[in-house]
């Protein structure tokens, strides 16, 4: 099978910080990837560089057969992303943010509207079409912002901690949809997330990376027969450490608080 | 094309739900046009120039234009802290595309709250002397709003946070607009203030607007447009420089 991403020997450097440190591991065409681990392990680092955000400092990548820095429009073409922290623009309605996603991407307008309406009816958002996503709980605009990856039916999707935030009927309701989706069309899935049940119920193959390296690989039962554990939550501490990690404060937190106060919320 | 497009009318969606805004960038205008258009005028009179709102009414509505569009182009900072920017970011459209489309859509609305202002003008008794010129000072006003969304969205693809914007609101459109010849005249300045006048392109913008609103059609005219014709062209290029390197 081709491989949807290859990553060989990449570094990123922040200053004097390390954040990926050699790390390499490939992803085949049409499977579905779970990449763990703690928290500032590189997980999201990793997911911007593959999504032309970010450019690595050394290493080889190839992401559905092109190269993120030279060939970055290329790339963009073919992945859908749900990113970590919310996208959506607030002052714009569900169905206008869909829209512009769409224009962006090319999608033929009388599709594009088709797409919408299935999409947005498969969240459940579609008699919300018309509110103002400020409206939105958390939930709510994490369904919409799902809905709006598949728009223009990517064969890779880029998922970071999508599930964050949902409760259990959407998470199953939506994890279906992406095995689903990934079987009948071939779709590359790559997902990250805290969920070790989730990670195992879903993905084919694990990824476990820590300190900017890959750790472990294989399937969650090769994980635990590796590490001799009986769970997957059990393997990861087992391949990770017991060590509680923080995440600094970026400067996206304190304009968070920033617009808190400035709105009054 | 459609990419541009649907920035653009992100932009206006934006500006024509945010009644606040529309109405508060409204106040400082205001307070100018009366305080200073009233005000002065007894002393300007005097002096020998004639009617100061006339001379001013101008520079008020360079003011409004000014102030919405350098901060339509910074909203790209806030656009970066809550997420919306990597939208955009990660699509496969040309960064120009993005530029183009967020500029243009800063300058249209920077260009509406100057025509509210330029109402608000008329209501206080400013005449337009030249109906037939009058379209001209909207190309000034929207050349003015252009070159100033430029600056906006520049500075907004190198802040990262809104820590700088007093920075910038007080260190350069302040100065930007006061060393003009928004609010006062040009002949008899102390040289180096005339110097900076003369640099400032928000002048020759005023300068044009003026000539328009009055009625003196003059090669002079020519000139305004083709500097800040030439100096939107050159920003666009450097913001968009800027924008393509932006990281998130």
């Amino acid at each position: 099978m081709a491989a949807m991403i290859e990553v060989l020997d990449v570094v990123k450097q922040f200053g004097t910080f390390r954040a990926l440190d050699r790390i390499s591991f490939s992803v085949a065409e049409g499977t579905i990837r779970a990449f763990l681990g703690p928290n500032g392990a590189g997980k999201t680092t990793t997911i911007k560089i593959l999504t032309t955000v970010l450019a690595p400092t050394s290493g080889r990548i190839k992401v559905a057969g092109y190269d993120p820095v030279r060939e970055p429009t290329a790339v963009r073409r073919a992945f859908g992303i749900v990113f970590q922290d919310p996208s959506l623009d607030d002052e714009l309605t569900a169905y206008e943010n869909m829209q512009l996603h769409g224009v962006l991407y090319g999608v033929p307008r009388k599709e594009l509207r088709d797409r919408t309406e299935a999409l947005l009816g498969f969240v459940g958002l579609w008699e919300r079409r018309n509110d103002y996503v400020k409206q939105f709980s958390g939930g709510m605009k994490r369904r919409l912002e799902i809905a709006r990856a598949f728009l223009h039916q990517p064969r890779l999707l880029f998922l970071d901690e999508p599930t964050l935030g949902l409760d259990p009927q959407t998470r199953s309701h939506i994890w279906e949809f992406v095995r689903g989706l990934s079987r009948e069309h071939q779709v590359t899935v790559f997902f990250t997330t805290h969920g070790m049940e989730e990670a195992e119920r879903v993905a084919d193959d694990i990824t476990v990376i820590d300190h900017g390296r890959v750790v472990a690989e294989g399937t969650a039962a090769s994980l635990k027969d590796q590490t001799g554990t009986g769970t997957l939550e059990e393997a990861f501490i087992a391949l990770t450490g017991r060590d509680i990690r923080e995440d600094a404060a970026g400067p996206a937190d304190r304009m968070r608080m920033m617009r808190r106060a400035w709105r009054g919320r | 094309m459609r990419a541009v497009w649907i920035l653009w009318l992100r932009q206006i969606k934006r500006y024509s739900r945010s009644r606040s805004r529309m109405i508060g960038s409204l106040g400082q205008p205001i307070l100018f046009l009366f305080a200073l258009g009233f005000g002065f005028g007894p002393i300007f009179a005097r002096a020998g120039h004639g009617n100061y709102l006339e001379f001013v009414a101008p520079g008020i509505i360079a003011m409004g234009i000014i102030f919405n569009a350098v901060f339509g182009g910074i909203e790209i900072i806030w656009d970066r802290q809550f997420g919306f920017l990597k939208e955009t970011l990660v699509a496969p459209v040309p960064r120009l595309a993005i530029v183009l489309g967020r500029t243009l859509g800063g300058a249209t609305t920077a260009l509406l709250q100057g025509v509210i202002v330029l109402v608000i003008c008329l209501l206080a008794g400013f005449r337009i002397h030249h109906p037939l010129l009058a379209p001209l000072a909207l190309v000034f006003m929207f050349l003015i709003a252009l070159v100033f969304s430029a600056i906006g969205t520049a500075i907004g693809s190198v802040l990262k946070d809104m820590q700088g914007f007093q920075l910038i609101m007080n260190f350069l459109v302040l100065p930007l607009f006061f060393f003009s010849n928004a609010l006062f005249p040009v002949t008899g300045l102390p040289a180096p203030l005339r110097i900076a006048v003369r640099l400032n392109p928000l002048s020759y913008g005023v300068a044009g607007m003026r000539d328009a609103l009055a009625g003196n059609a003059s090669l002079n005219m020519v000139a305004d447009l083709g500097v800040l014709g030439a100096l939107a062209a050159v920003l666009l290029g450097v913001s968009s420089l800027l924008f393509s390197r932006i990281e998130v």
